[in-house]
């Protein structure tokens, strides 16, 4: 039945396949392709020596090293959020699950610029926690650690929505197995979990880090943009644009573009991995199945 | 810790954050265009303190759009100094106890070291012949400005259009208020801030005439040719003052309070007024005035103060919600 149709679906008159294909790959080409070698045509526009000398400038060079900082002191934290949640709603029934679930996807409605402006109301000087912080001289907001929460904030529900489906979809036959077999909980976890959600794992990663290094909105509400201090890669790109330096500006941008392209690169082959195993599982399992 | 390891982490911070080693950090919290200013600026400064107490300064930098950086330091930016384009914004500080309720008397000329004018920027052989303001409100003129209710570009242009009238023949606040009607009635859009309406008038090459600041003229000549555009310096235009204030609170905290105003002071030296006049800021000292003069045409100037009493009271009069701007835009 669906053989049939995939059948017909080939065999659409000429004209369609390719108008659909046209519009599409149009499209693409129009929104996605022509402004990323926009900006590799003005970064380079008087030449590589001025590109380089706009990239050697101590500014720029602390707004590429501050946005690596940031999006590597995120990781480990959404790694550790992203596997728990998605362990607890996958394999255990409890009461608040679905608020739990709604919790997570909160910072995908909510506006980045609401974000930052949520932690300048708690640890801002005139907000909540910041009297005491100012008595401690404990800085978060205009410094590094509040650019950290925010991030953490805007990219925390990455890898949880990557694991959630993944792990609903592998169910929990297989560590009932290993703790039938006498396995503790942390051998568990570590030789039939995580083996299985690898990739996942890693796709769900790449995801997170390519929001860390690209976020602007929250991060600018909580940066206090002191140059060569609390300017990430977005930020400075947006200032240079201000001051009319268009070559540093699309300078930054294009570093900003080339971390996308390895992301995207990764992810490819992330994808391909994780589609090569499935593949192979099926292979070795189906006959036994049956 | 160990002393060893304490050091070694702070060199790993500095490293990371890039910092270099200084005896004194200064954080000059300023609005959005002044980086070429003050980036030419603080090399200046340090190299003068240091050969006057042997102290090595560092000056970091913040810039932005005004009203969000006092906003930034209000919520606990640790500014050591704010240097603005406008009263208003050191005033919203002073509101909240973090700069003097004196500040403008701490420093000479109303603690603005410098100054600049309004300006016209017209196209290229000046073909609608735009000379004075009368001209701008004149039907068939385009007008370019950023929004006057919440940019300090537009406000301005505003007033100053608004100070113009009043200094005509029979000049009264109602024919003021009908003027700038007429001339707000040949803005086709307003521009989102300063740097947006000189895009919208070079790049997108809309309207007849762009009203913006006198230092803006020159970094357009930088950017877009100078050959491209003609400026033109109205009978009447208003002085727009920078300035400039101790942030108490942080430099008691920091124990700043001798570094940042010997900061803010030695703006007002020969060297501070000069590095203004080479960045098209007209500096107060009247020699260097002269010395720049091609630089700066003599021009008929009001401020604020004289004209309105204050930015305060000009703010609350013409641009608070239901001022004198809502009730223009609203007959619009």
């Amino acid at each position: 039945m669906s053989a049939n149709k995939l059948t017909r679906a080939t065999q659409e008159p000429v004209w369609v396949r390719y108008g659909l294909m046209t519009i599409g790959l149009g499209f693409l080409f129009f929104f996605l392709g022509l402004p990323l070698v926009a900006v590799f045509v003005e970064a380079l526009a008087q030449g590589l020596p001025l590109y380089l000398e706009a990239l050697a400038e101590p500014e720029t060079r602390s707004a590429i090293w501050l946005t690596i900082v940031i999006a590597l002191a995120v990781l480990p934290f959404n790694i550790l959020f992203g596997v728990a949640a998605a362990w607890a709603i996958a394999k255990f029934d409890f009461k608040g699950k679905s608020l739990l679930i709604t919790l997570i996807d909160l910072p995908f409605a909510v506006s980045p610029v609401v974000a930052g402006l949520i932690f300048i109301l708690l640890f801002g000087s005139q907000g909540t926690f910041g009297p005491w912080l100012a008595a401690h001289d404990v800085k978060i907001i205009f410094a590094v650690p509040g650019m950290i929460l925010a991030t953490l904030f805007i990219t925390f529900p990455f890898i949880a929505r990557e694991l959630i489906p993944l792990m609903q979809a592998q169910g929990k036959d297989e560590e009932e197995a290993a703790v039938s077999l006498g396995a503790s909980g942390w051998q568990m976890f570590w030789r039939v979990t995580l083996p299985n959600i690898k990739w996942g794992l890693l796709y769900g990663v790449i995801l997170a880090n390519a929001r860390a290094m690209g976020e602007f909105g929250a991060v600018s509400v909580v940066s206090g943009h002191i140059r060569g201090e609390t300017n990430t890669l977005p930020l400075h790109v947006e200032i240079l644009y201000n001051e009319y330096n268009a070559i540093g500006a699309f300078a930054a941008a294009s570093i900003l573009a080339l971390l996308a392209l390895v992301t995207l690169v990764a992810k490819t082959i992330v994808e391909w991995r994780m589609k090569k195993e499935t593949e192979m599982l099926n292979t070795v399992l189906a006959p036994e199945k049956t | 810790m160990t002393p060893f390891l304490k050091r070694a982490t702070a060199v790993c911070f500095s490293l990371f954050l890039g910092t270099a080693w200084a005896d004194v950090t200064l954080l000059n919290t300023s609005y959005d265009v002044a980086r070429d200013v003050y980036k030419d600026y603080n090399p200046l400064f340090q190299k003068y303190w240091f050969t006057k107490t042997g102290e090595q300064v560092d000056v970091k930098q913040s810039h932005g759009g005004s009203t969000k950086q006092v906003r930034a330091v209000a919520d606990g930016l640790e500014a050591d100094v704010v240097t603005m384009n406008q009263a208003n914004d050191i005033e919203f500080l002073v509101d909240k106890g973090l700069v003097a309720r004196d500040w403008a008397k701490k420093f000479p000329n109303n603690a603005s070291p410098y100054t600049s004018t309004m300006v016209f920027i017209v196209r290229k052989g000046n073909p609608k012949a735009i000379k004075d303001w009368s001209d701008v409100a004149a039907p068939g003129v385009q007008l370019i400005i950023p929004h006057p209710k919440n940019t300090g570009n537009g406000r301005n242009t505003y007033l100053t259009a608004w100070a113009w009238s009043l200094k005509q023949p029979g000049g009264s606040n109602k024919s003021a208020q009908d003027f700038v009607g007429k001339l707000l009635k040949n803005a086709p859009l307003f521009a989102a801030g300063g740097r947006d309406a000189t895009t919208t008038f070079m790049q997108r090459g809309l309207g007849d005439v762009l009203i913006t600041f006198e230092s803006e003229a020159e970094m357009i000549a930088k950017e877009f040719g100078k050959g491209n555009f003609e400026v033109v310096y109205p009978s009447l235009t208003m002085q727009t003052e920078f300035p400039v204030a101790l942030v108490e609170k942080v430099v008691d905290k920091k124990g700043t309070r001798k570094q940042a105003t010997g900061y803010l002071e030695y703006l007002w030296s020969k060297e501070g007024q000069e590095n203004a006049a080479q960045n098209y800021l007209r500096p107060r000292d009247p020699e260097l005035l002269k010395k720049y003069a091609s630089s700066f045409p003599p021009v008929k100037t009001f401020t604020v103060d004289e004209v309105f009493g204050g930015a305060t009271k000009a703010f609350s009069a013409h641009f608070k919600d239901g001022g004198s701007f809502d009730q223009i835009y609203v007959a619009k």
